[in-house]
């Protein structure tokens, strides 16, 4: 047993801090610590520069821009990324279709997609959830009919991430509805711009707009738009779901929040005593430190037997990652509210670039409430963490 | 990076588990029990013979030169078994105590008489006012003839009362809480002046009140420097809290164990109780707290030997707080899920689960620990 990286992984990981120091743009990182976030302008600045240098897909095989890394370096580079703090790319491109893609799709549609993707030359989002499918993804109903060589496609998705920027969506729906759930699916890629789109916003708890309602009326798509065999959607669906591992406990970004709540917190006076200096808030952080520790030791542990096992079964204490990782990135964000204390409460409207209005209190207060009601998400969205346990009750435990 | 075991840690773990195997079943232990100092003389010898009490000795003092690792291993395996004899109290404290503070001579002379399981050890360092504080000594060193004599009253003394040898903890100069001032002496526990009160503890294990009077001790039974023995103290307390963690994810992973396996075959309404959904989400919880349980103590292991001493302090506070806090909800859950049958002394879930509380009051609990890290400005990230 050995805790250390070996001197190639500290190589690494000083390479990668290096290039951040140098290459993530002053104002984006900027924006990332004081909790705001990043435009589509950002995304796009930072995945260029990324692609520039070869790591926007760094996880693809390598003939479509992957590097190669092990998955120790994998998951440097994540941690190193989110710990700049640098935007985290936008997975619907590189972590879910892109995968999919060059994982099920025809020599064409790599060659059509794959670059665009690393680019950010287009912009996906993820045609999943539906009012009446969101745990039970398999309900499903939106239907794509064959007619020649189109689909025509009829029906709602809903929590559509970013879909207001995108250029294409992948989606799940029904070409057999015959089949029996899980049997009748097929995963199709669509044109945003295709007629018979809308886009509608949801406005979430936190006044922010980052999910859409999308509607198809008879939304002609080219067949050659499907990826893989049709009604065997859900197979890829399961392979989307389940590829990313690496970095789902987000630990990197919970440290870099850690960082940022005790800074916080030894600028924030009661009377005269800083916050920092209470001994009942130092011991809900050292809580929080202690736990996400653990929950390091948990990632590395994993990554040890994946690097050791290629690519198999992964390690049981992996399912714990999304779990532990939700409740410990919602942790700090409530206690970054207790931080801010009453001036958590003053409601300001972001506009793109900063607030339309002079605050109320310390000027870092206003994104504090925000980003804890945002980050209530964490823990439903990608499989709800009940639907996690069901997962580890029955896969693990054998329930 | 790296989590495997070595060839021969694999075999070290191998050997152990197969003597709780062979030792450690339920009615064995109770067997053990009733032995004349609460565990088993057979089981001791073969801890012996498997070279067990020699691990964690350099070769030089005839020992196997294990570490930290080595040493959570077994401990793991022993929590796991259940097992009774008094390993942690002589190999890992007072043993850890030798390595530490002893001169090459006292090495030599003591290291191979616990290595052979002749001479069983204990640590007799806290007093009654002392909670988790390792620097809070009362007991009073005077030195006189070249050598020194105690006065004073130690507590909690685990395996106190089968013990041949007791390291003794005594303040030649200072007050109660100061670090300055401490020694360490070698006593033997049927000298003169000693008295010994012993008792069980709420896991089956034993402890003692022991009365210190005038009690002579020879210089060359003085371990260390008299007065600057905290460092030792600190270094073995830290390395024990370690070992007791280790023990502690051995109870829980069985505990974790049991408990599946009962809601698999335990029916009521016509259906095994694991097809519920609130148990089933009960049982992830408690896997979740056991493996974070585990991934600290590994880490902690890891830094347990760091000459980096504020690094080394943090890591194993870590770990006892979460290993604490782990505990306390494994071990509720577990006798919750077994219903009625788990509250009865018949069922072994039920001394896990003591044993594992025991292990959280020892060193410092979870709140303790917060504190400490609270206090040092929390983990270094």
């Amino acid at each position: 047993m050995d805790l250390n990286f070996t001197p190639d992984e500290i190589a690494f990981r000083d390479e990668v801090r290096a290039f951040l120091k140098d290459h993530l743009p002053a104002d984006i990182r900027e924006k990332m610590i004081e909790g705001h976030h990043p435009s589509k302008d950002d995304m796009v600045r930072w995945t260029r520069i990324l692609n520039k240098k070869g790591w926007a897909v760094s996880h693809w095989p390598k003939e479509w821009g992957g590097t190669g890394w092990s998955p120790v370096k994998q998951y440097i580079f994540q941690e190193e990324t989110m710990a700049a703090p640098a935007p985290q790319l936008l997975p619907f491109g590189v972590s879910m279709v892109g995968p999919v893609i060059y994982t099920f799709g025809n020599e064409a549609q790599k060659k059509r997609y794959l670059p665009a993707i690393a680019n950010l030359d287009e912009w996906w989002c993820q045609g999943f959830s539906e009012p009446g499918a969101g745990s039970d993804l398999a309900s499903l109903k939106t239907t794509a009919k064959r007619e020649g060589d189109h689909y025509i496609v009829n029906g709602q998705k809903t929590w559509t991430t970013l879909a207001q920027y995108a250029d294409w969506i992948f989606m799940l729906v029904r070409t057999d509805p015959a089949a029996k759930k899980q049997e009748g699916i097929s995963f199709l890629l669509i044109d945003m711009k295709t007629p018979g789109i809308t886009v509608r916003p949801i406005v979430t708890i936190d006044g922010g707009h980052e999910v859409n309602e999308v509607f198809f009326d008879d939304v002609r798509v080219p067949a050659e738009n499907l990826v893989g065999q049709e009604n065997k959607g859900w197979d890829y669906a399961k392979f989307l779901l389940g590829n990313e591992r690496v970095g789902i406990a987000r630990i990197g970004m919970t440290k870099e929040r850690i960082r940022r709540v005790k800074q916080l917190a030894a600028s924030e006076r009661d009377g005269e005593r800083r916050l920092i200096d209470d001994p009942r808030f130092r011991e809900k952080l050292a809580w929080i430190e202690v736990e996400l520790k653990a929950l390091e030791m948990t990632q590395m542990r994993v990554l040890a037997a994946e690097s050791k096992r290629e690519r198999g079964k992964p390690d049981p204490a992996s399912s714990i990652l999304k779990i532990k990782g939700s409740e410990l990135q919602q942790a700090i964000r409530e206690l970054a509210l207790d931080v801010a204390g009453p001036y958590a409460a003053p409601y300001r409207e972001e506009v793109e670039h900063g607030w339309n209005e002079p605050p109320a209190g310390p000027d870092w207060a206003s994104t504090i409430a925000p980003a804890y009601f945002n980050y209530r998400k964490v823990s439903i969205y990608g499989g709800s963490n009940e639907i996690q346990k069901n997962i580890i009750a029955k896969a693990v435990l054998g329930l | 990076m790296d989590f495997e075991l070595s060839e021969e840690q694999r075999m070290l773990k191998d050997s152990v588990d197969r003597l709780m195997a062979d030792e450690y079943d339920f009615d064995q232990r109770k067997k053990h029990l009733k032995g004349p100092h609460g565990f088993s003389d057979g089981v001791w010898s073969q801890f012996a013979e498997l070279g067990l009490l020699a691990l964690p000795f350099s070769e030089a003092d005839g020992g196997f030169g294990g570490g930290p690792i080595e040493t959570m291993l077994v401990m793991e395996s022993l929590g796991h078994g259940l097992s009774l004899e008094p390993y942690f109290a002589s190999v890992v404290l007072c043993g850890g105590l030798l390595r530490h503070a002893g001169s090459p001579e006292q090495r030599a002379h003591w290291a191979p008489q616990i290595a052979s399981g002749e001479k069983k050890f204990a640590f007799a360092h806290a007093e009654r006012h002392s909670r988790y504080d390792i620097g809070h000594v009362e007991t009073k060193a005077v030195a006189q003839d070249g050598g020194y004599v105690l006065n004073g009253e130690k507590s909690l003394v685990l395996n106190g009362d089968a013990a041949d040898m007791l390291i003794v903890s005594a303040r030649v100069s200072g007050g109660a809480r100061d670090r300055d001032g401490i020694g360490l002496f070698i006593v033997d526990a049927r000298a003169p002046g000693v008295t010994r009160r012993g008792y069980a503890l709420q896991d089956d294990r034993r402890a003692a009140e022991i009365t210190l009077h005038n009690v002579k001790v020879d210089a060359q039974h003085v371990l260390g420097a008299p007065g600057k023995a905290f460092d030792a103290i600190e270094r073995t307390m830290g390395e024990a809290i370690v070992a007791a963690c280790a023990e502690a994810v051995g109870c829980m992973d069985e505990m974790h164990k049991q408990t599946v396996e009962y809601l698999k075959t335990r029916k009521q309404f016509g259906v095994t109780i694991g097809s519920f959904q609130a148990l089933q989400h009960r049982a992830v919880e408690m896997f979740v707290a056991l493996e974070q349980a585990r991934s600290i103590t590994m880490y902690a292991t890891m830094l347990a030997a760091s000459d980096d001493a504020e690094e080394r302090r943090r890591a194993i506070s870590a770990a006892k707080a979460q290993v604490g806090r782990s505990i306390r909800f494994v071990g509720q859950q577990a006798i919750q899920l077994h219903g009625g049958v788990g509250m009865t002394h018949e069922l072994k879930v039920g001394h896990y689960f003591k044993r594992a509380t025991v292990i959280d009051m020892f060193g410092g609990d979870a709140d303790y620990h917060l504190a400490k890290i609270a206090d040092a400005g929390g983990l270094a990230s």
